[in-house]
Formats: C-alpha cells, sequence, structure tokens
C-alpha cells in the first residue's frame, strides 16, 4: 500500500497538504522544512521542482522558483537531498512540477529515482491525461508512484470521471479558475462546485487547493473535501522567516490551533 | 498532406496540447469548432471580404529588380508589409476575431513581441468592439515605444510581464495565466504558429492566404506556380507557416527557414532554436526549444523582438527535422546590413524580423536566374530607433 492510500486509509479527512519549493529559500532547506512540517503536523509534502516557466502558478511560486534556481536548485541536487529522508520520516512526499523537466531528465530514470527515494507520487500539471494513459500508466506503477492529476471548475463530468479513473492517491481538486496564489474568500459558486463533485460518489479521495490561505479556507476546504492544500501563502511565510519555530506557528495557525500550542 | 496535423495535433512528434486542466476546457473548446468556424461559407465570405478591403489583399509579389541584379536572379517579394497595420500579422487577428464572435467571446487577450501582433490584434478589437488586452515584455515595451503607442491609441491595454527575461516567451506565459484565470469569456488571440493545439493549425490556416495569392500570381509573372525556393524569418513562424503553406507537399520548391543568431550562435546571445534547441515542451506544444539539461527554458536573445524567442512552432519543428525545410541564422549585424541594403535598392524599409530573411541570400548560394519569394513579413517603421543606432555607428567608425 503506498503511503498516500496508507494515510487516506486511517485519516479521511482534515488532511492537510503542504506545498513548498525544493531549495527555497535556501538551497539546503529542503530537507530540514520536510522534517519541520512533519514535526508540525502537516499530513502530505508537495515538493516543487523549481521551472523557469510555471504555467499554471502565481508570481509568489515562480519567485520562489526562480530564487531556488538560483541558489543552484537541479534535479540531481534535490534527489541526492532526498536520499536518507525516509530513514528519517515516512510522511508522504509528492513532486510537483512541469512535464518538460521530467522528459529532459529522461522518463523513466526519473520515476525510477523517485522510487529511490522514496517519493510517493507526482503532480505534473501539464501532462496530458491520455498521453499519461497511453505512455507512462505501466511506469508509475512499476515504480509504486500514484498519478495525481487536477480537476477544475470548468471540468465536465465525464472529464471528471475520466480524472478520477487515472488518478491513484488523491485528486488534485483546483478551487477556483486561478493560477496558484489568488487570494480572497471563497464563493458560493466554489461551494456548490465543491458541493456537486462530492455527490459524485469518486473513487479518490479530494484535496483543495489554489487559494487557500488561512484557517477559514482550510475548514471551508475539509467541509466539501478530504483536506486542503496550501502551497503561496507557505512560501510567504518562508519568504518572512522560514524557522522551525514559524513553520510551527503557520501550520497550528491553519489548523486552529493556537490557543492550546 | 505528409506535413500537415495529424487529429490529436501532431506534426511528426511535435505538436499536441501539454496543457494543465485549467485550460483543458478552453482549448477543447476551440479544438472541436475551429475547422467547422473556418470552413463555413459565412464565416469565409467575411473573412475574405475583410482581407480584401479592410487589409488591402491581394498584398502584390513584387519583382524587385535591382535585388535581382544583385543576386543574378529572379527575387520577387511578397509584400506583406503593405497589410494594414504594417505585417503579416493582422491576417490572424481577422480571422481569430471572428472565430471568437462565433464563440460568443466577449474579452480578447494576446501575447505580443515586437508588437505587431499585439497592434493587429488591438486593431480587429477596435473594428469589433471588444475589450483588448495585449500582454507585453517589459523589455519590449522599452525596445518597442511606437507600438505601444498604437495600441493605446486603438484602445487596448497594455499589461507588462515582469517575470523572467521579460520578453515575448513571459508575455506569453502571462496570456496564457490570464486565461486560466478567465475562462469563458475570453478568446486568447496567438499570434504564432506556436501553443497547443488546434493553434499552431489555426494560425497557419488563417496565413496560408500569403501562399495562395503566391501561386496564382507567380504564374501570371512568371507562368508558373513554383518558384525554386521561399525565404521567410521564424520566430515562432507565423509568416514562414503561411509563405509555405500551399507549397509543402511541392518537393519541388525549396524552404528556407531564417532564424535569429543575435551576436551569434555559440555565443551565448541567440535565438536560433533549430539549431540549439531540443525537443521538449514549451506553451502547451511539444517542439524544438532551448532549454538546459534539466529542461529550465534558456532565455533567447536577438535584436529583433519578434525573433526572440526560444522555440519555434512544431510545424516549423517537423519541416527542419524531416529535412523539408532548410534553415539558416542569421546574426543581429546582417540583418542590419540587410535592412539597409534593401532601403537603399529597393526603397523599402523592412522590419528588422523581415531583414534577417533578406540577409539569408547571401548564405543560399543562388543559382543564376533561380526563381526566389522572400516573405517580406513587414514594414520597419517599428524599428527605426535600432537602424538609427546602427546608421550614425556607421558614420562614427
Amino acid at each position: 500500500m503506498s503511503r498516500l492510500t496508507d494515510l487516506f486509509s486511517k485519516k479521511q479527512s482534515d488532511i492537510l497538504n503542504i506545498y513548498f519549493t525544493a531549495g527555497y529559500p535556501k538551497l539546503d532547506d529542503t530537507e530540514r522544512i520536510i522534517l519541520a512540517l512533519d514535526k508540525a503536523g502537516a499530513d502530505v509534502i508537495e515538493l516543487g521542482m523549481p521551472y523557469s516557466d510555471p504555467m499554471a502558478d502565481g508570481p509568489t511560486i515562480q519567485e520562489s522558483g526562480s530564487q531556488a534556481l538560483k541558489n543552484g536548485m537541479k534535479l540531481a541536487v534535490l534527489f541526492d537531498q532526498l536520499k536518507d529522508v525516509r530513514t528519517k520520516t515516512q510522511i508522504p512526499l509528492v513532486l510537483m512540477g512541469y512535464f518538460n523537466q521530467v522528459m529532459q531528465f529522461g522518463e523513466e530514470q526519473f520515476f525510477a529515482k523517485c522510487m529511490e527515494v522514496g517519493i510517493d507520487g507526482l503532480i505534473l500539471p501539464d501532462l496530458p491525461l491520455e498521453v499519461f494513459a497511453r505512455e507512462y500508466k505501466d511506469m508509475y506503477k512499476k515504480y509504486s508512484l500514484d498519478s495525481i492529476f487536477l480537476m477544475s471548475p470548468q471540468s465536465g463530468e465525464q472529464r471528471i470521471k475520466r480524472v478520477d479513473e487515472l488518478s491513484t492517491g488523491f485528486i488534485y481538486m483546483v478551487a477556483d479558475a486561478s493560477i496558484t496564489g489568488k487570494q480572497g474568500e471563497i464563493t458560493k459558486k466554489q461551494i456548490e462546485y465543491f458541493e456537486n463533485v462530492d455527490k459524485m460518489g469518486l473513487k479518490n479521495p479530494r484535496l483543495i487547493g489554489f487559494g487557500i490561505s488561512d484557517h477559514q479556507g482550510y475548514t471551508t476546504a475539509c467541509n466539501y473535501a478530504n483536506g486542503a492544500i496550501i502551497g503561496s501563502a507557505f512560501i510567504r511565510q518562508l519568504k518572512q522567516n522560514p524557522s522551525n519555530e514559524r513553520i510551527t506557528d503557520f501550520i497550528y495557525g491553519i489548523k486552529g490551533h493556537h490557543l492550546i500550542a | 498532406m505528409r506535413y500537415s496535423v495529424d487529429q490529436e495535433g501532431f506534426y511528426g512528434v511535435f505538436g499536441g496540447a501539454f496543457v494543465p486542466e485549467m485550460l483543458y476546457p478552453n482549448v477543447e473548446e476551440l479544438q472541436s469548432e475551429y475547422l467547422n468556424i473556418i470552413n463555413d461559407v459565412d464565416f469565409q465570405e467575411e473573412y475574405d471580404d475583410l482581407l480584401k478591403n479592410y487589409v488591402g489583399r491581394p498584398t502584390p509579389l513584387y519583382l524587385a529588380k535591382r535585388l535581382s541584379e544583385k543576386y543574378k536572379a529572379r527575387i520577387y517579394l511578397k509584400r506583406e508589409d503593405l497589410c494594414h497595420t504594417g505585417a503579416h500579422k493582422v491576417n490572424n487577428t481577422i480571422g481569430q476575431i471572428l472565430i471568437a464572435q462565433r464563440l460568443g467571446k466577449k474579452r480578447i487577450i494576446a501575447e505580443t513581441g515586437a508588437g505587431q501582433h499585439g497592434v493587429a490584434t488591438a486593431t480587429v478589437c477596435a473594428l469589433m468592439g471588444l475589450e483588448c488586452i495585449v500582454y507585453m515584455g517589459a523589455v519590449d515595451i522599452k525596445r518597442q515605444a511606437p507600438n505601444v503607442a498604437r495600441m493605446k491609441m486603438l484602445g487596448a491595454e497594455v499589461r507588462p510581464a515582469t517575470s523572467g527575461s521579460q520578453t515575448l516567451k513571459d508575455a506569453t506565459n502571462e496570456a496564457i495565466r490570464d486565461w486560466i484565470g478567465n475562462p469563458t469569456d475570453t478568446h486568447y488571440i496567438i499570434g504564432s504558429v506556436v501553443g497547443p493545439h488546434p493553434y499552431p493549425d489555426m494560425v497557419a490556416r488563417l496565413q496560408a492566404i500569403i501562399s495562395k495569392e503566391m501561386r496564382w500570381q507567380l504564374h501570371e509573372a512568371e507562368g508558373t506556380e513554383l518558384p525554386e525556393r521561399i525565404v521567410a524569418c521564424v520566430g515562432g513562424g507565423s509568416n514562414a507557416a503561411g509563405a509555405f503553406y500551399h507549397y509543402l507537399n511541392e518537393d519541388s520548391v525549396g524552404l528556407v527557414s531564417v532564424e535569429a543568431a543575435g551576436l551569434g550562435i555559440h555565443s551565448g546571445e541567440s535565438a536560433a532554436t533549430s539549431v540549439l534547441g531540443t525537443k521538449g515542451i514549451i506553451h502547451g506544444s511539444r517542439t524544438l526549444l532551448m532549454q538546459d539539461e534539466d529542461g529550465q527554458i534558456i532565455e533567447p536573445y536577438s535584436i529583433s523582438a519578434g525573433l526572440d524567442y526560444p522555440g519555434i512552432g512544431p510545424m516549423h519543428a517537423h519541416l527542419i527535422d524531416s529535412g523539408r525545410a532548410k534553415a539558416i541564422s542569421i546574426t543581429d549585424k546582417e540583418a542590419l546590413e540587410a535592412a539597409l541594403m534593401l532601403s537603399r535598392i529597393e526603397g523599402i524599409i523592412p522590419a528588422l524580423e523581415t531583414a534577417h530573411a533578406l540577409a539569408a541570400l547571401d548564405k543560399m548560394s543562388i543559382k543564376e536566374n533561380e526563381l526566389i519569394i522572400v516573405n517580406l513579413s513587414g514594414r520597419g517603421d517599428k524599428d527605426l530607433a535600432a537602424y538609427q543606432t546602427y546608421l550614425e555607428g556607421l558614420n562614427d567608425g
């Protein structure tokens, strides 16, 4: 059983998935931040592979990626940073990036390397579902990687069913027609979309991301799905202060543990 | 039809639609509708009428006598510079605005490099009364000031792209992000044969008017529809796609794609994608692009904002990869020399992009009396500042 499947079999609600960019703010922060997030109570970590042209991301994540690249982050460096991580934590780790990065590394080598260091799943937003089904599905299986696909408010019912069919681990439910990092309250229309998808009875758990930045957003997401994904808001925290204490405060703040902490 | 796109949007191994799920419905809508719309009689009548009466087509196929003498050849210039707005770009924007209207879109976005596509988009939006937002790299906004002023005059909003190299690729990223955020009411008018399927094919079809006219015009002038070679500059490659389109399956017609070498192919400041590029994905399309071993896209360089792009359209990647088209790279300096040459011997000031195509004549080992068409894709008014600097340099030297 994959670490993600295992997690969702034990815990179906209030899942907190935190995104951060590997190699940000400092090149060697990757492992420290993973361990701090685990200790603070995050349930899943989505590790961004910094990319020069991140089409689906907003300015916050793009800037963190540019900084990480300036710091010297490369895929070979990242895999090296992760080589001992599984001796220190069993938190599910998912890599997020763009398909060109995987293509240039060599698809099969990349998947093999992911398995070797203990990566549980991949989020590649620009890998088309049908290309995945035709060319890579078997390879993901061979290397025990969960395939996490996105759905958006514009995805039709048939499309959502296809996403569910091809996804394993969980489905990344994009909250709004937007890139990452957009701030603002969750609207009535979004709630309707959350409810409609909830009624579809999909086989995969769903985590809601894009525009979730605080305790209120997290709570709303948890009401309509299995949990939430927070990225840009956490990157802003890292930019301001990346210490383990502040990381813990951030996670407590999202979960609403202020008073008991 | 060996060189046309297949059902899934591929030219050989190149093309496709590598887009995030948030864009999938937009792209799918276009994929399922664009051919129906383009083949519709009502669309064709309106498109043809606007091309004739608004754009000023057909554009002349002009036998450039003194240029021909210089190369001991018969060189025709396809005068796309005489289109309304000063370049071929408007052929595509006229077509796409008609498509957008038929899809019920109310808001138009575009990216622009040199500003020609931005101006052509702002123009058709004014014509049809639609809201227009043009994304343009902050660096390009500075070096193409006259076109920025024209877009504003036409009522468009010009939004600077401040990420990355702040040029065409970044403007394209920003336009894509806008489209993600506005999926239902907005049509994205891509200016070149790049981006996810169906854009490369749709834009090529809308530019194909160039080679359609060439065939009958050359027949009138020379008694044959077939030149020996066609020369066009390639950034993303829309003017070249239009100039090649109706000749793709005519094996006797050589196709020459001219890229920008910037300061020199191996100088580190170049945009010669066919030489420096490898297979990868940029802006939703699998094509040749300039990237490092980790797939990070390399920031290109050319004096010409319209050629300053790290990829080429998937159709061109396929033409070059299969040997159907031959690529030639031209440096900034060679392009400037060619622009001055054409100005002085034909009285035509070409755009910097087009000047690259003209400079390629020097590198083509032209046979005596060879029948050549150069696609004169745009006029040089927007580049006068660069030309002035160049002239002053000559005088000082």
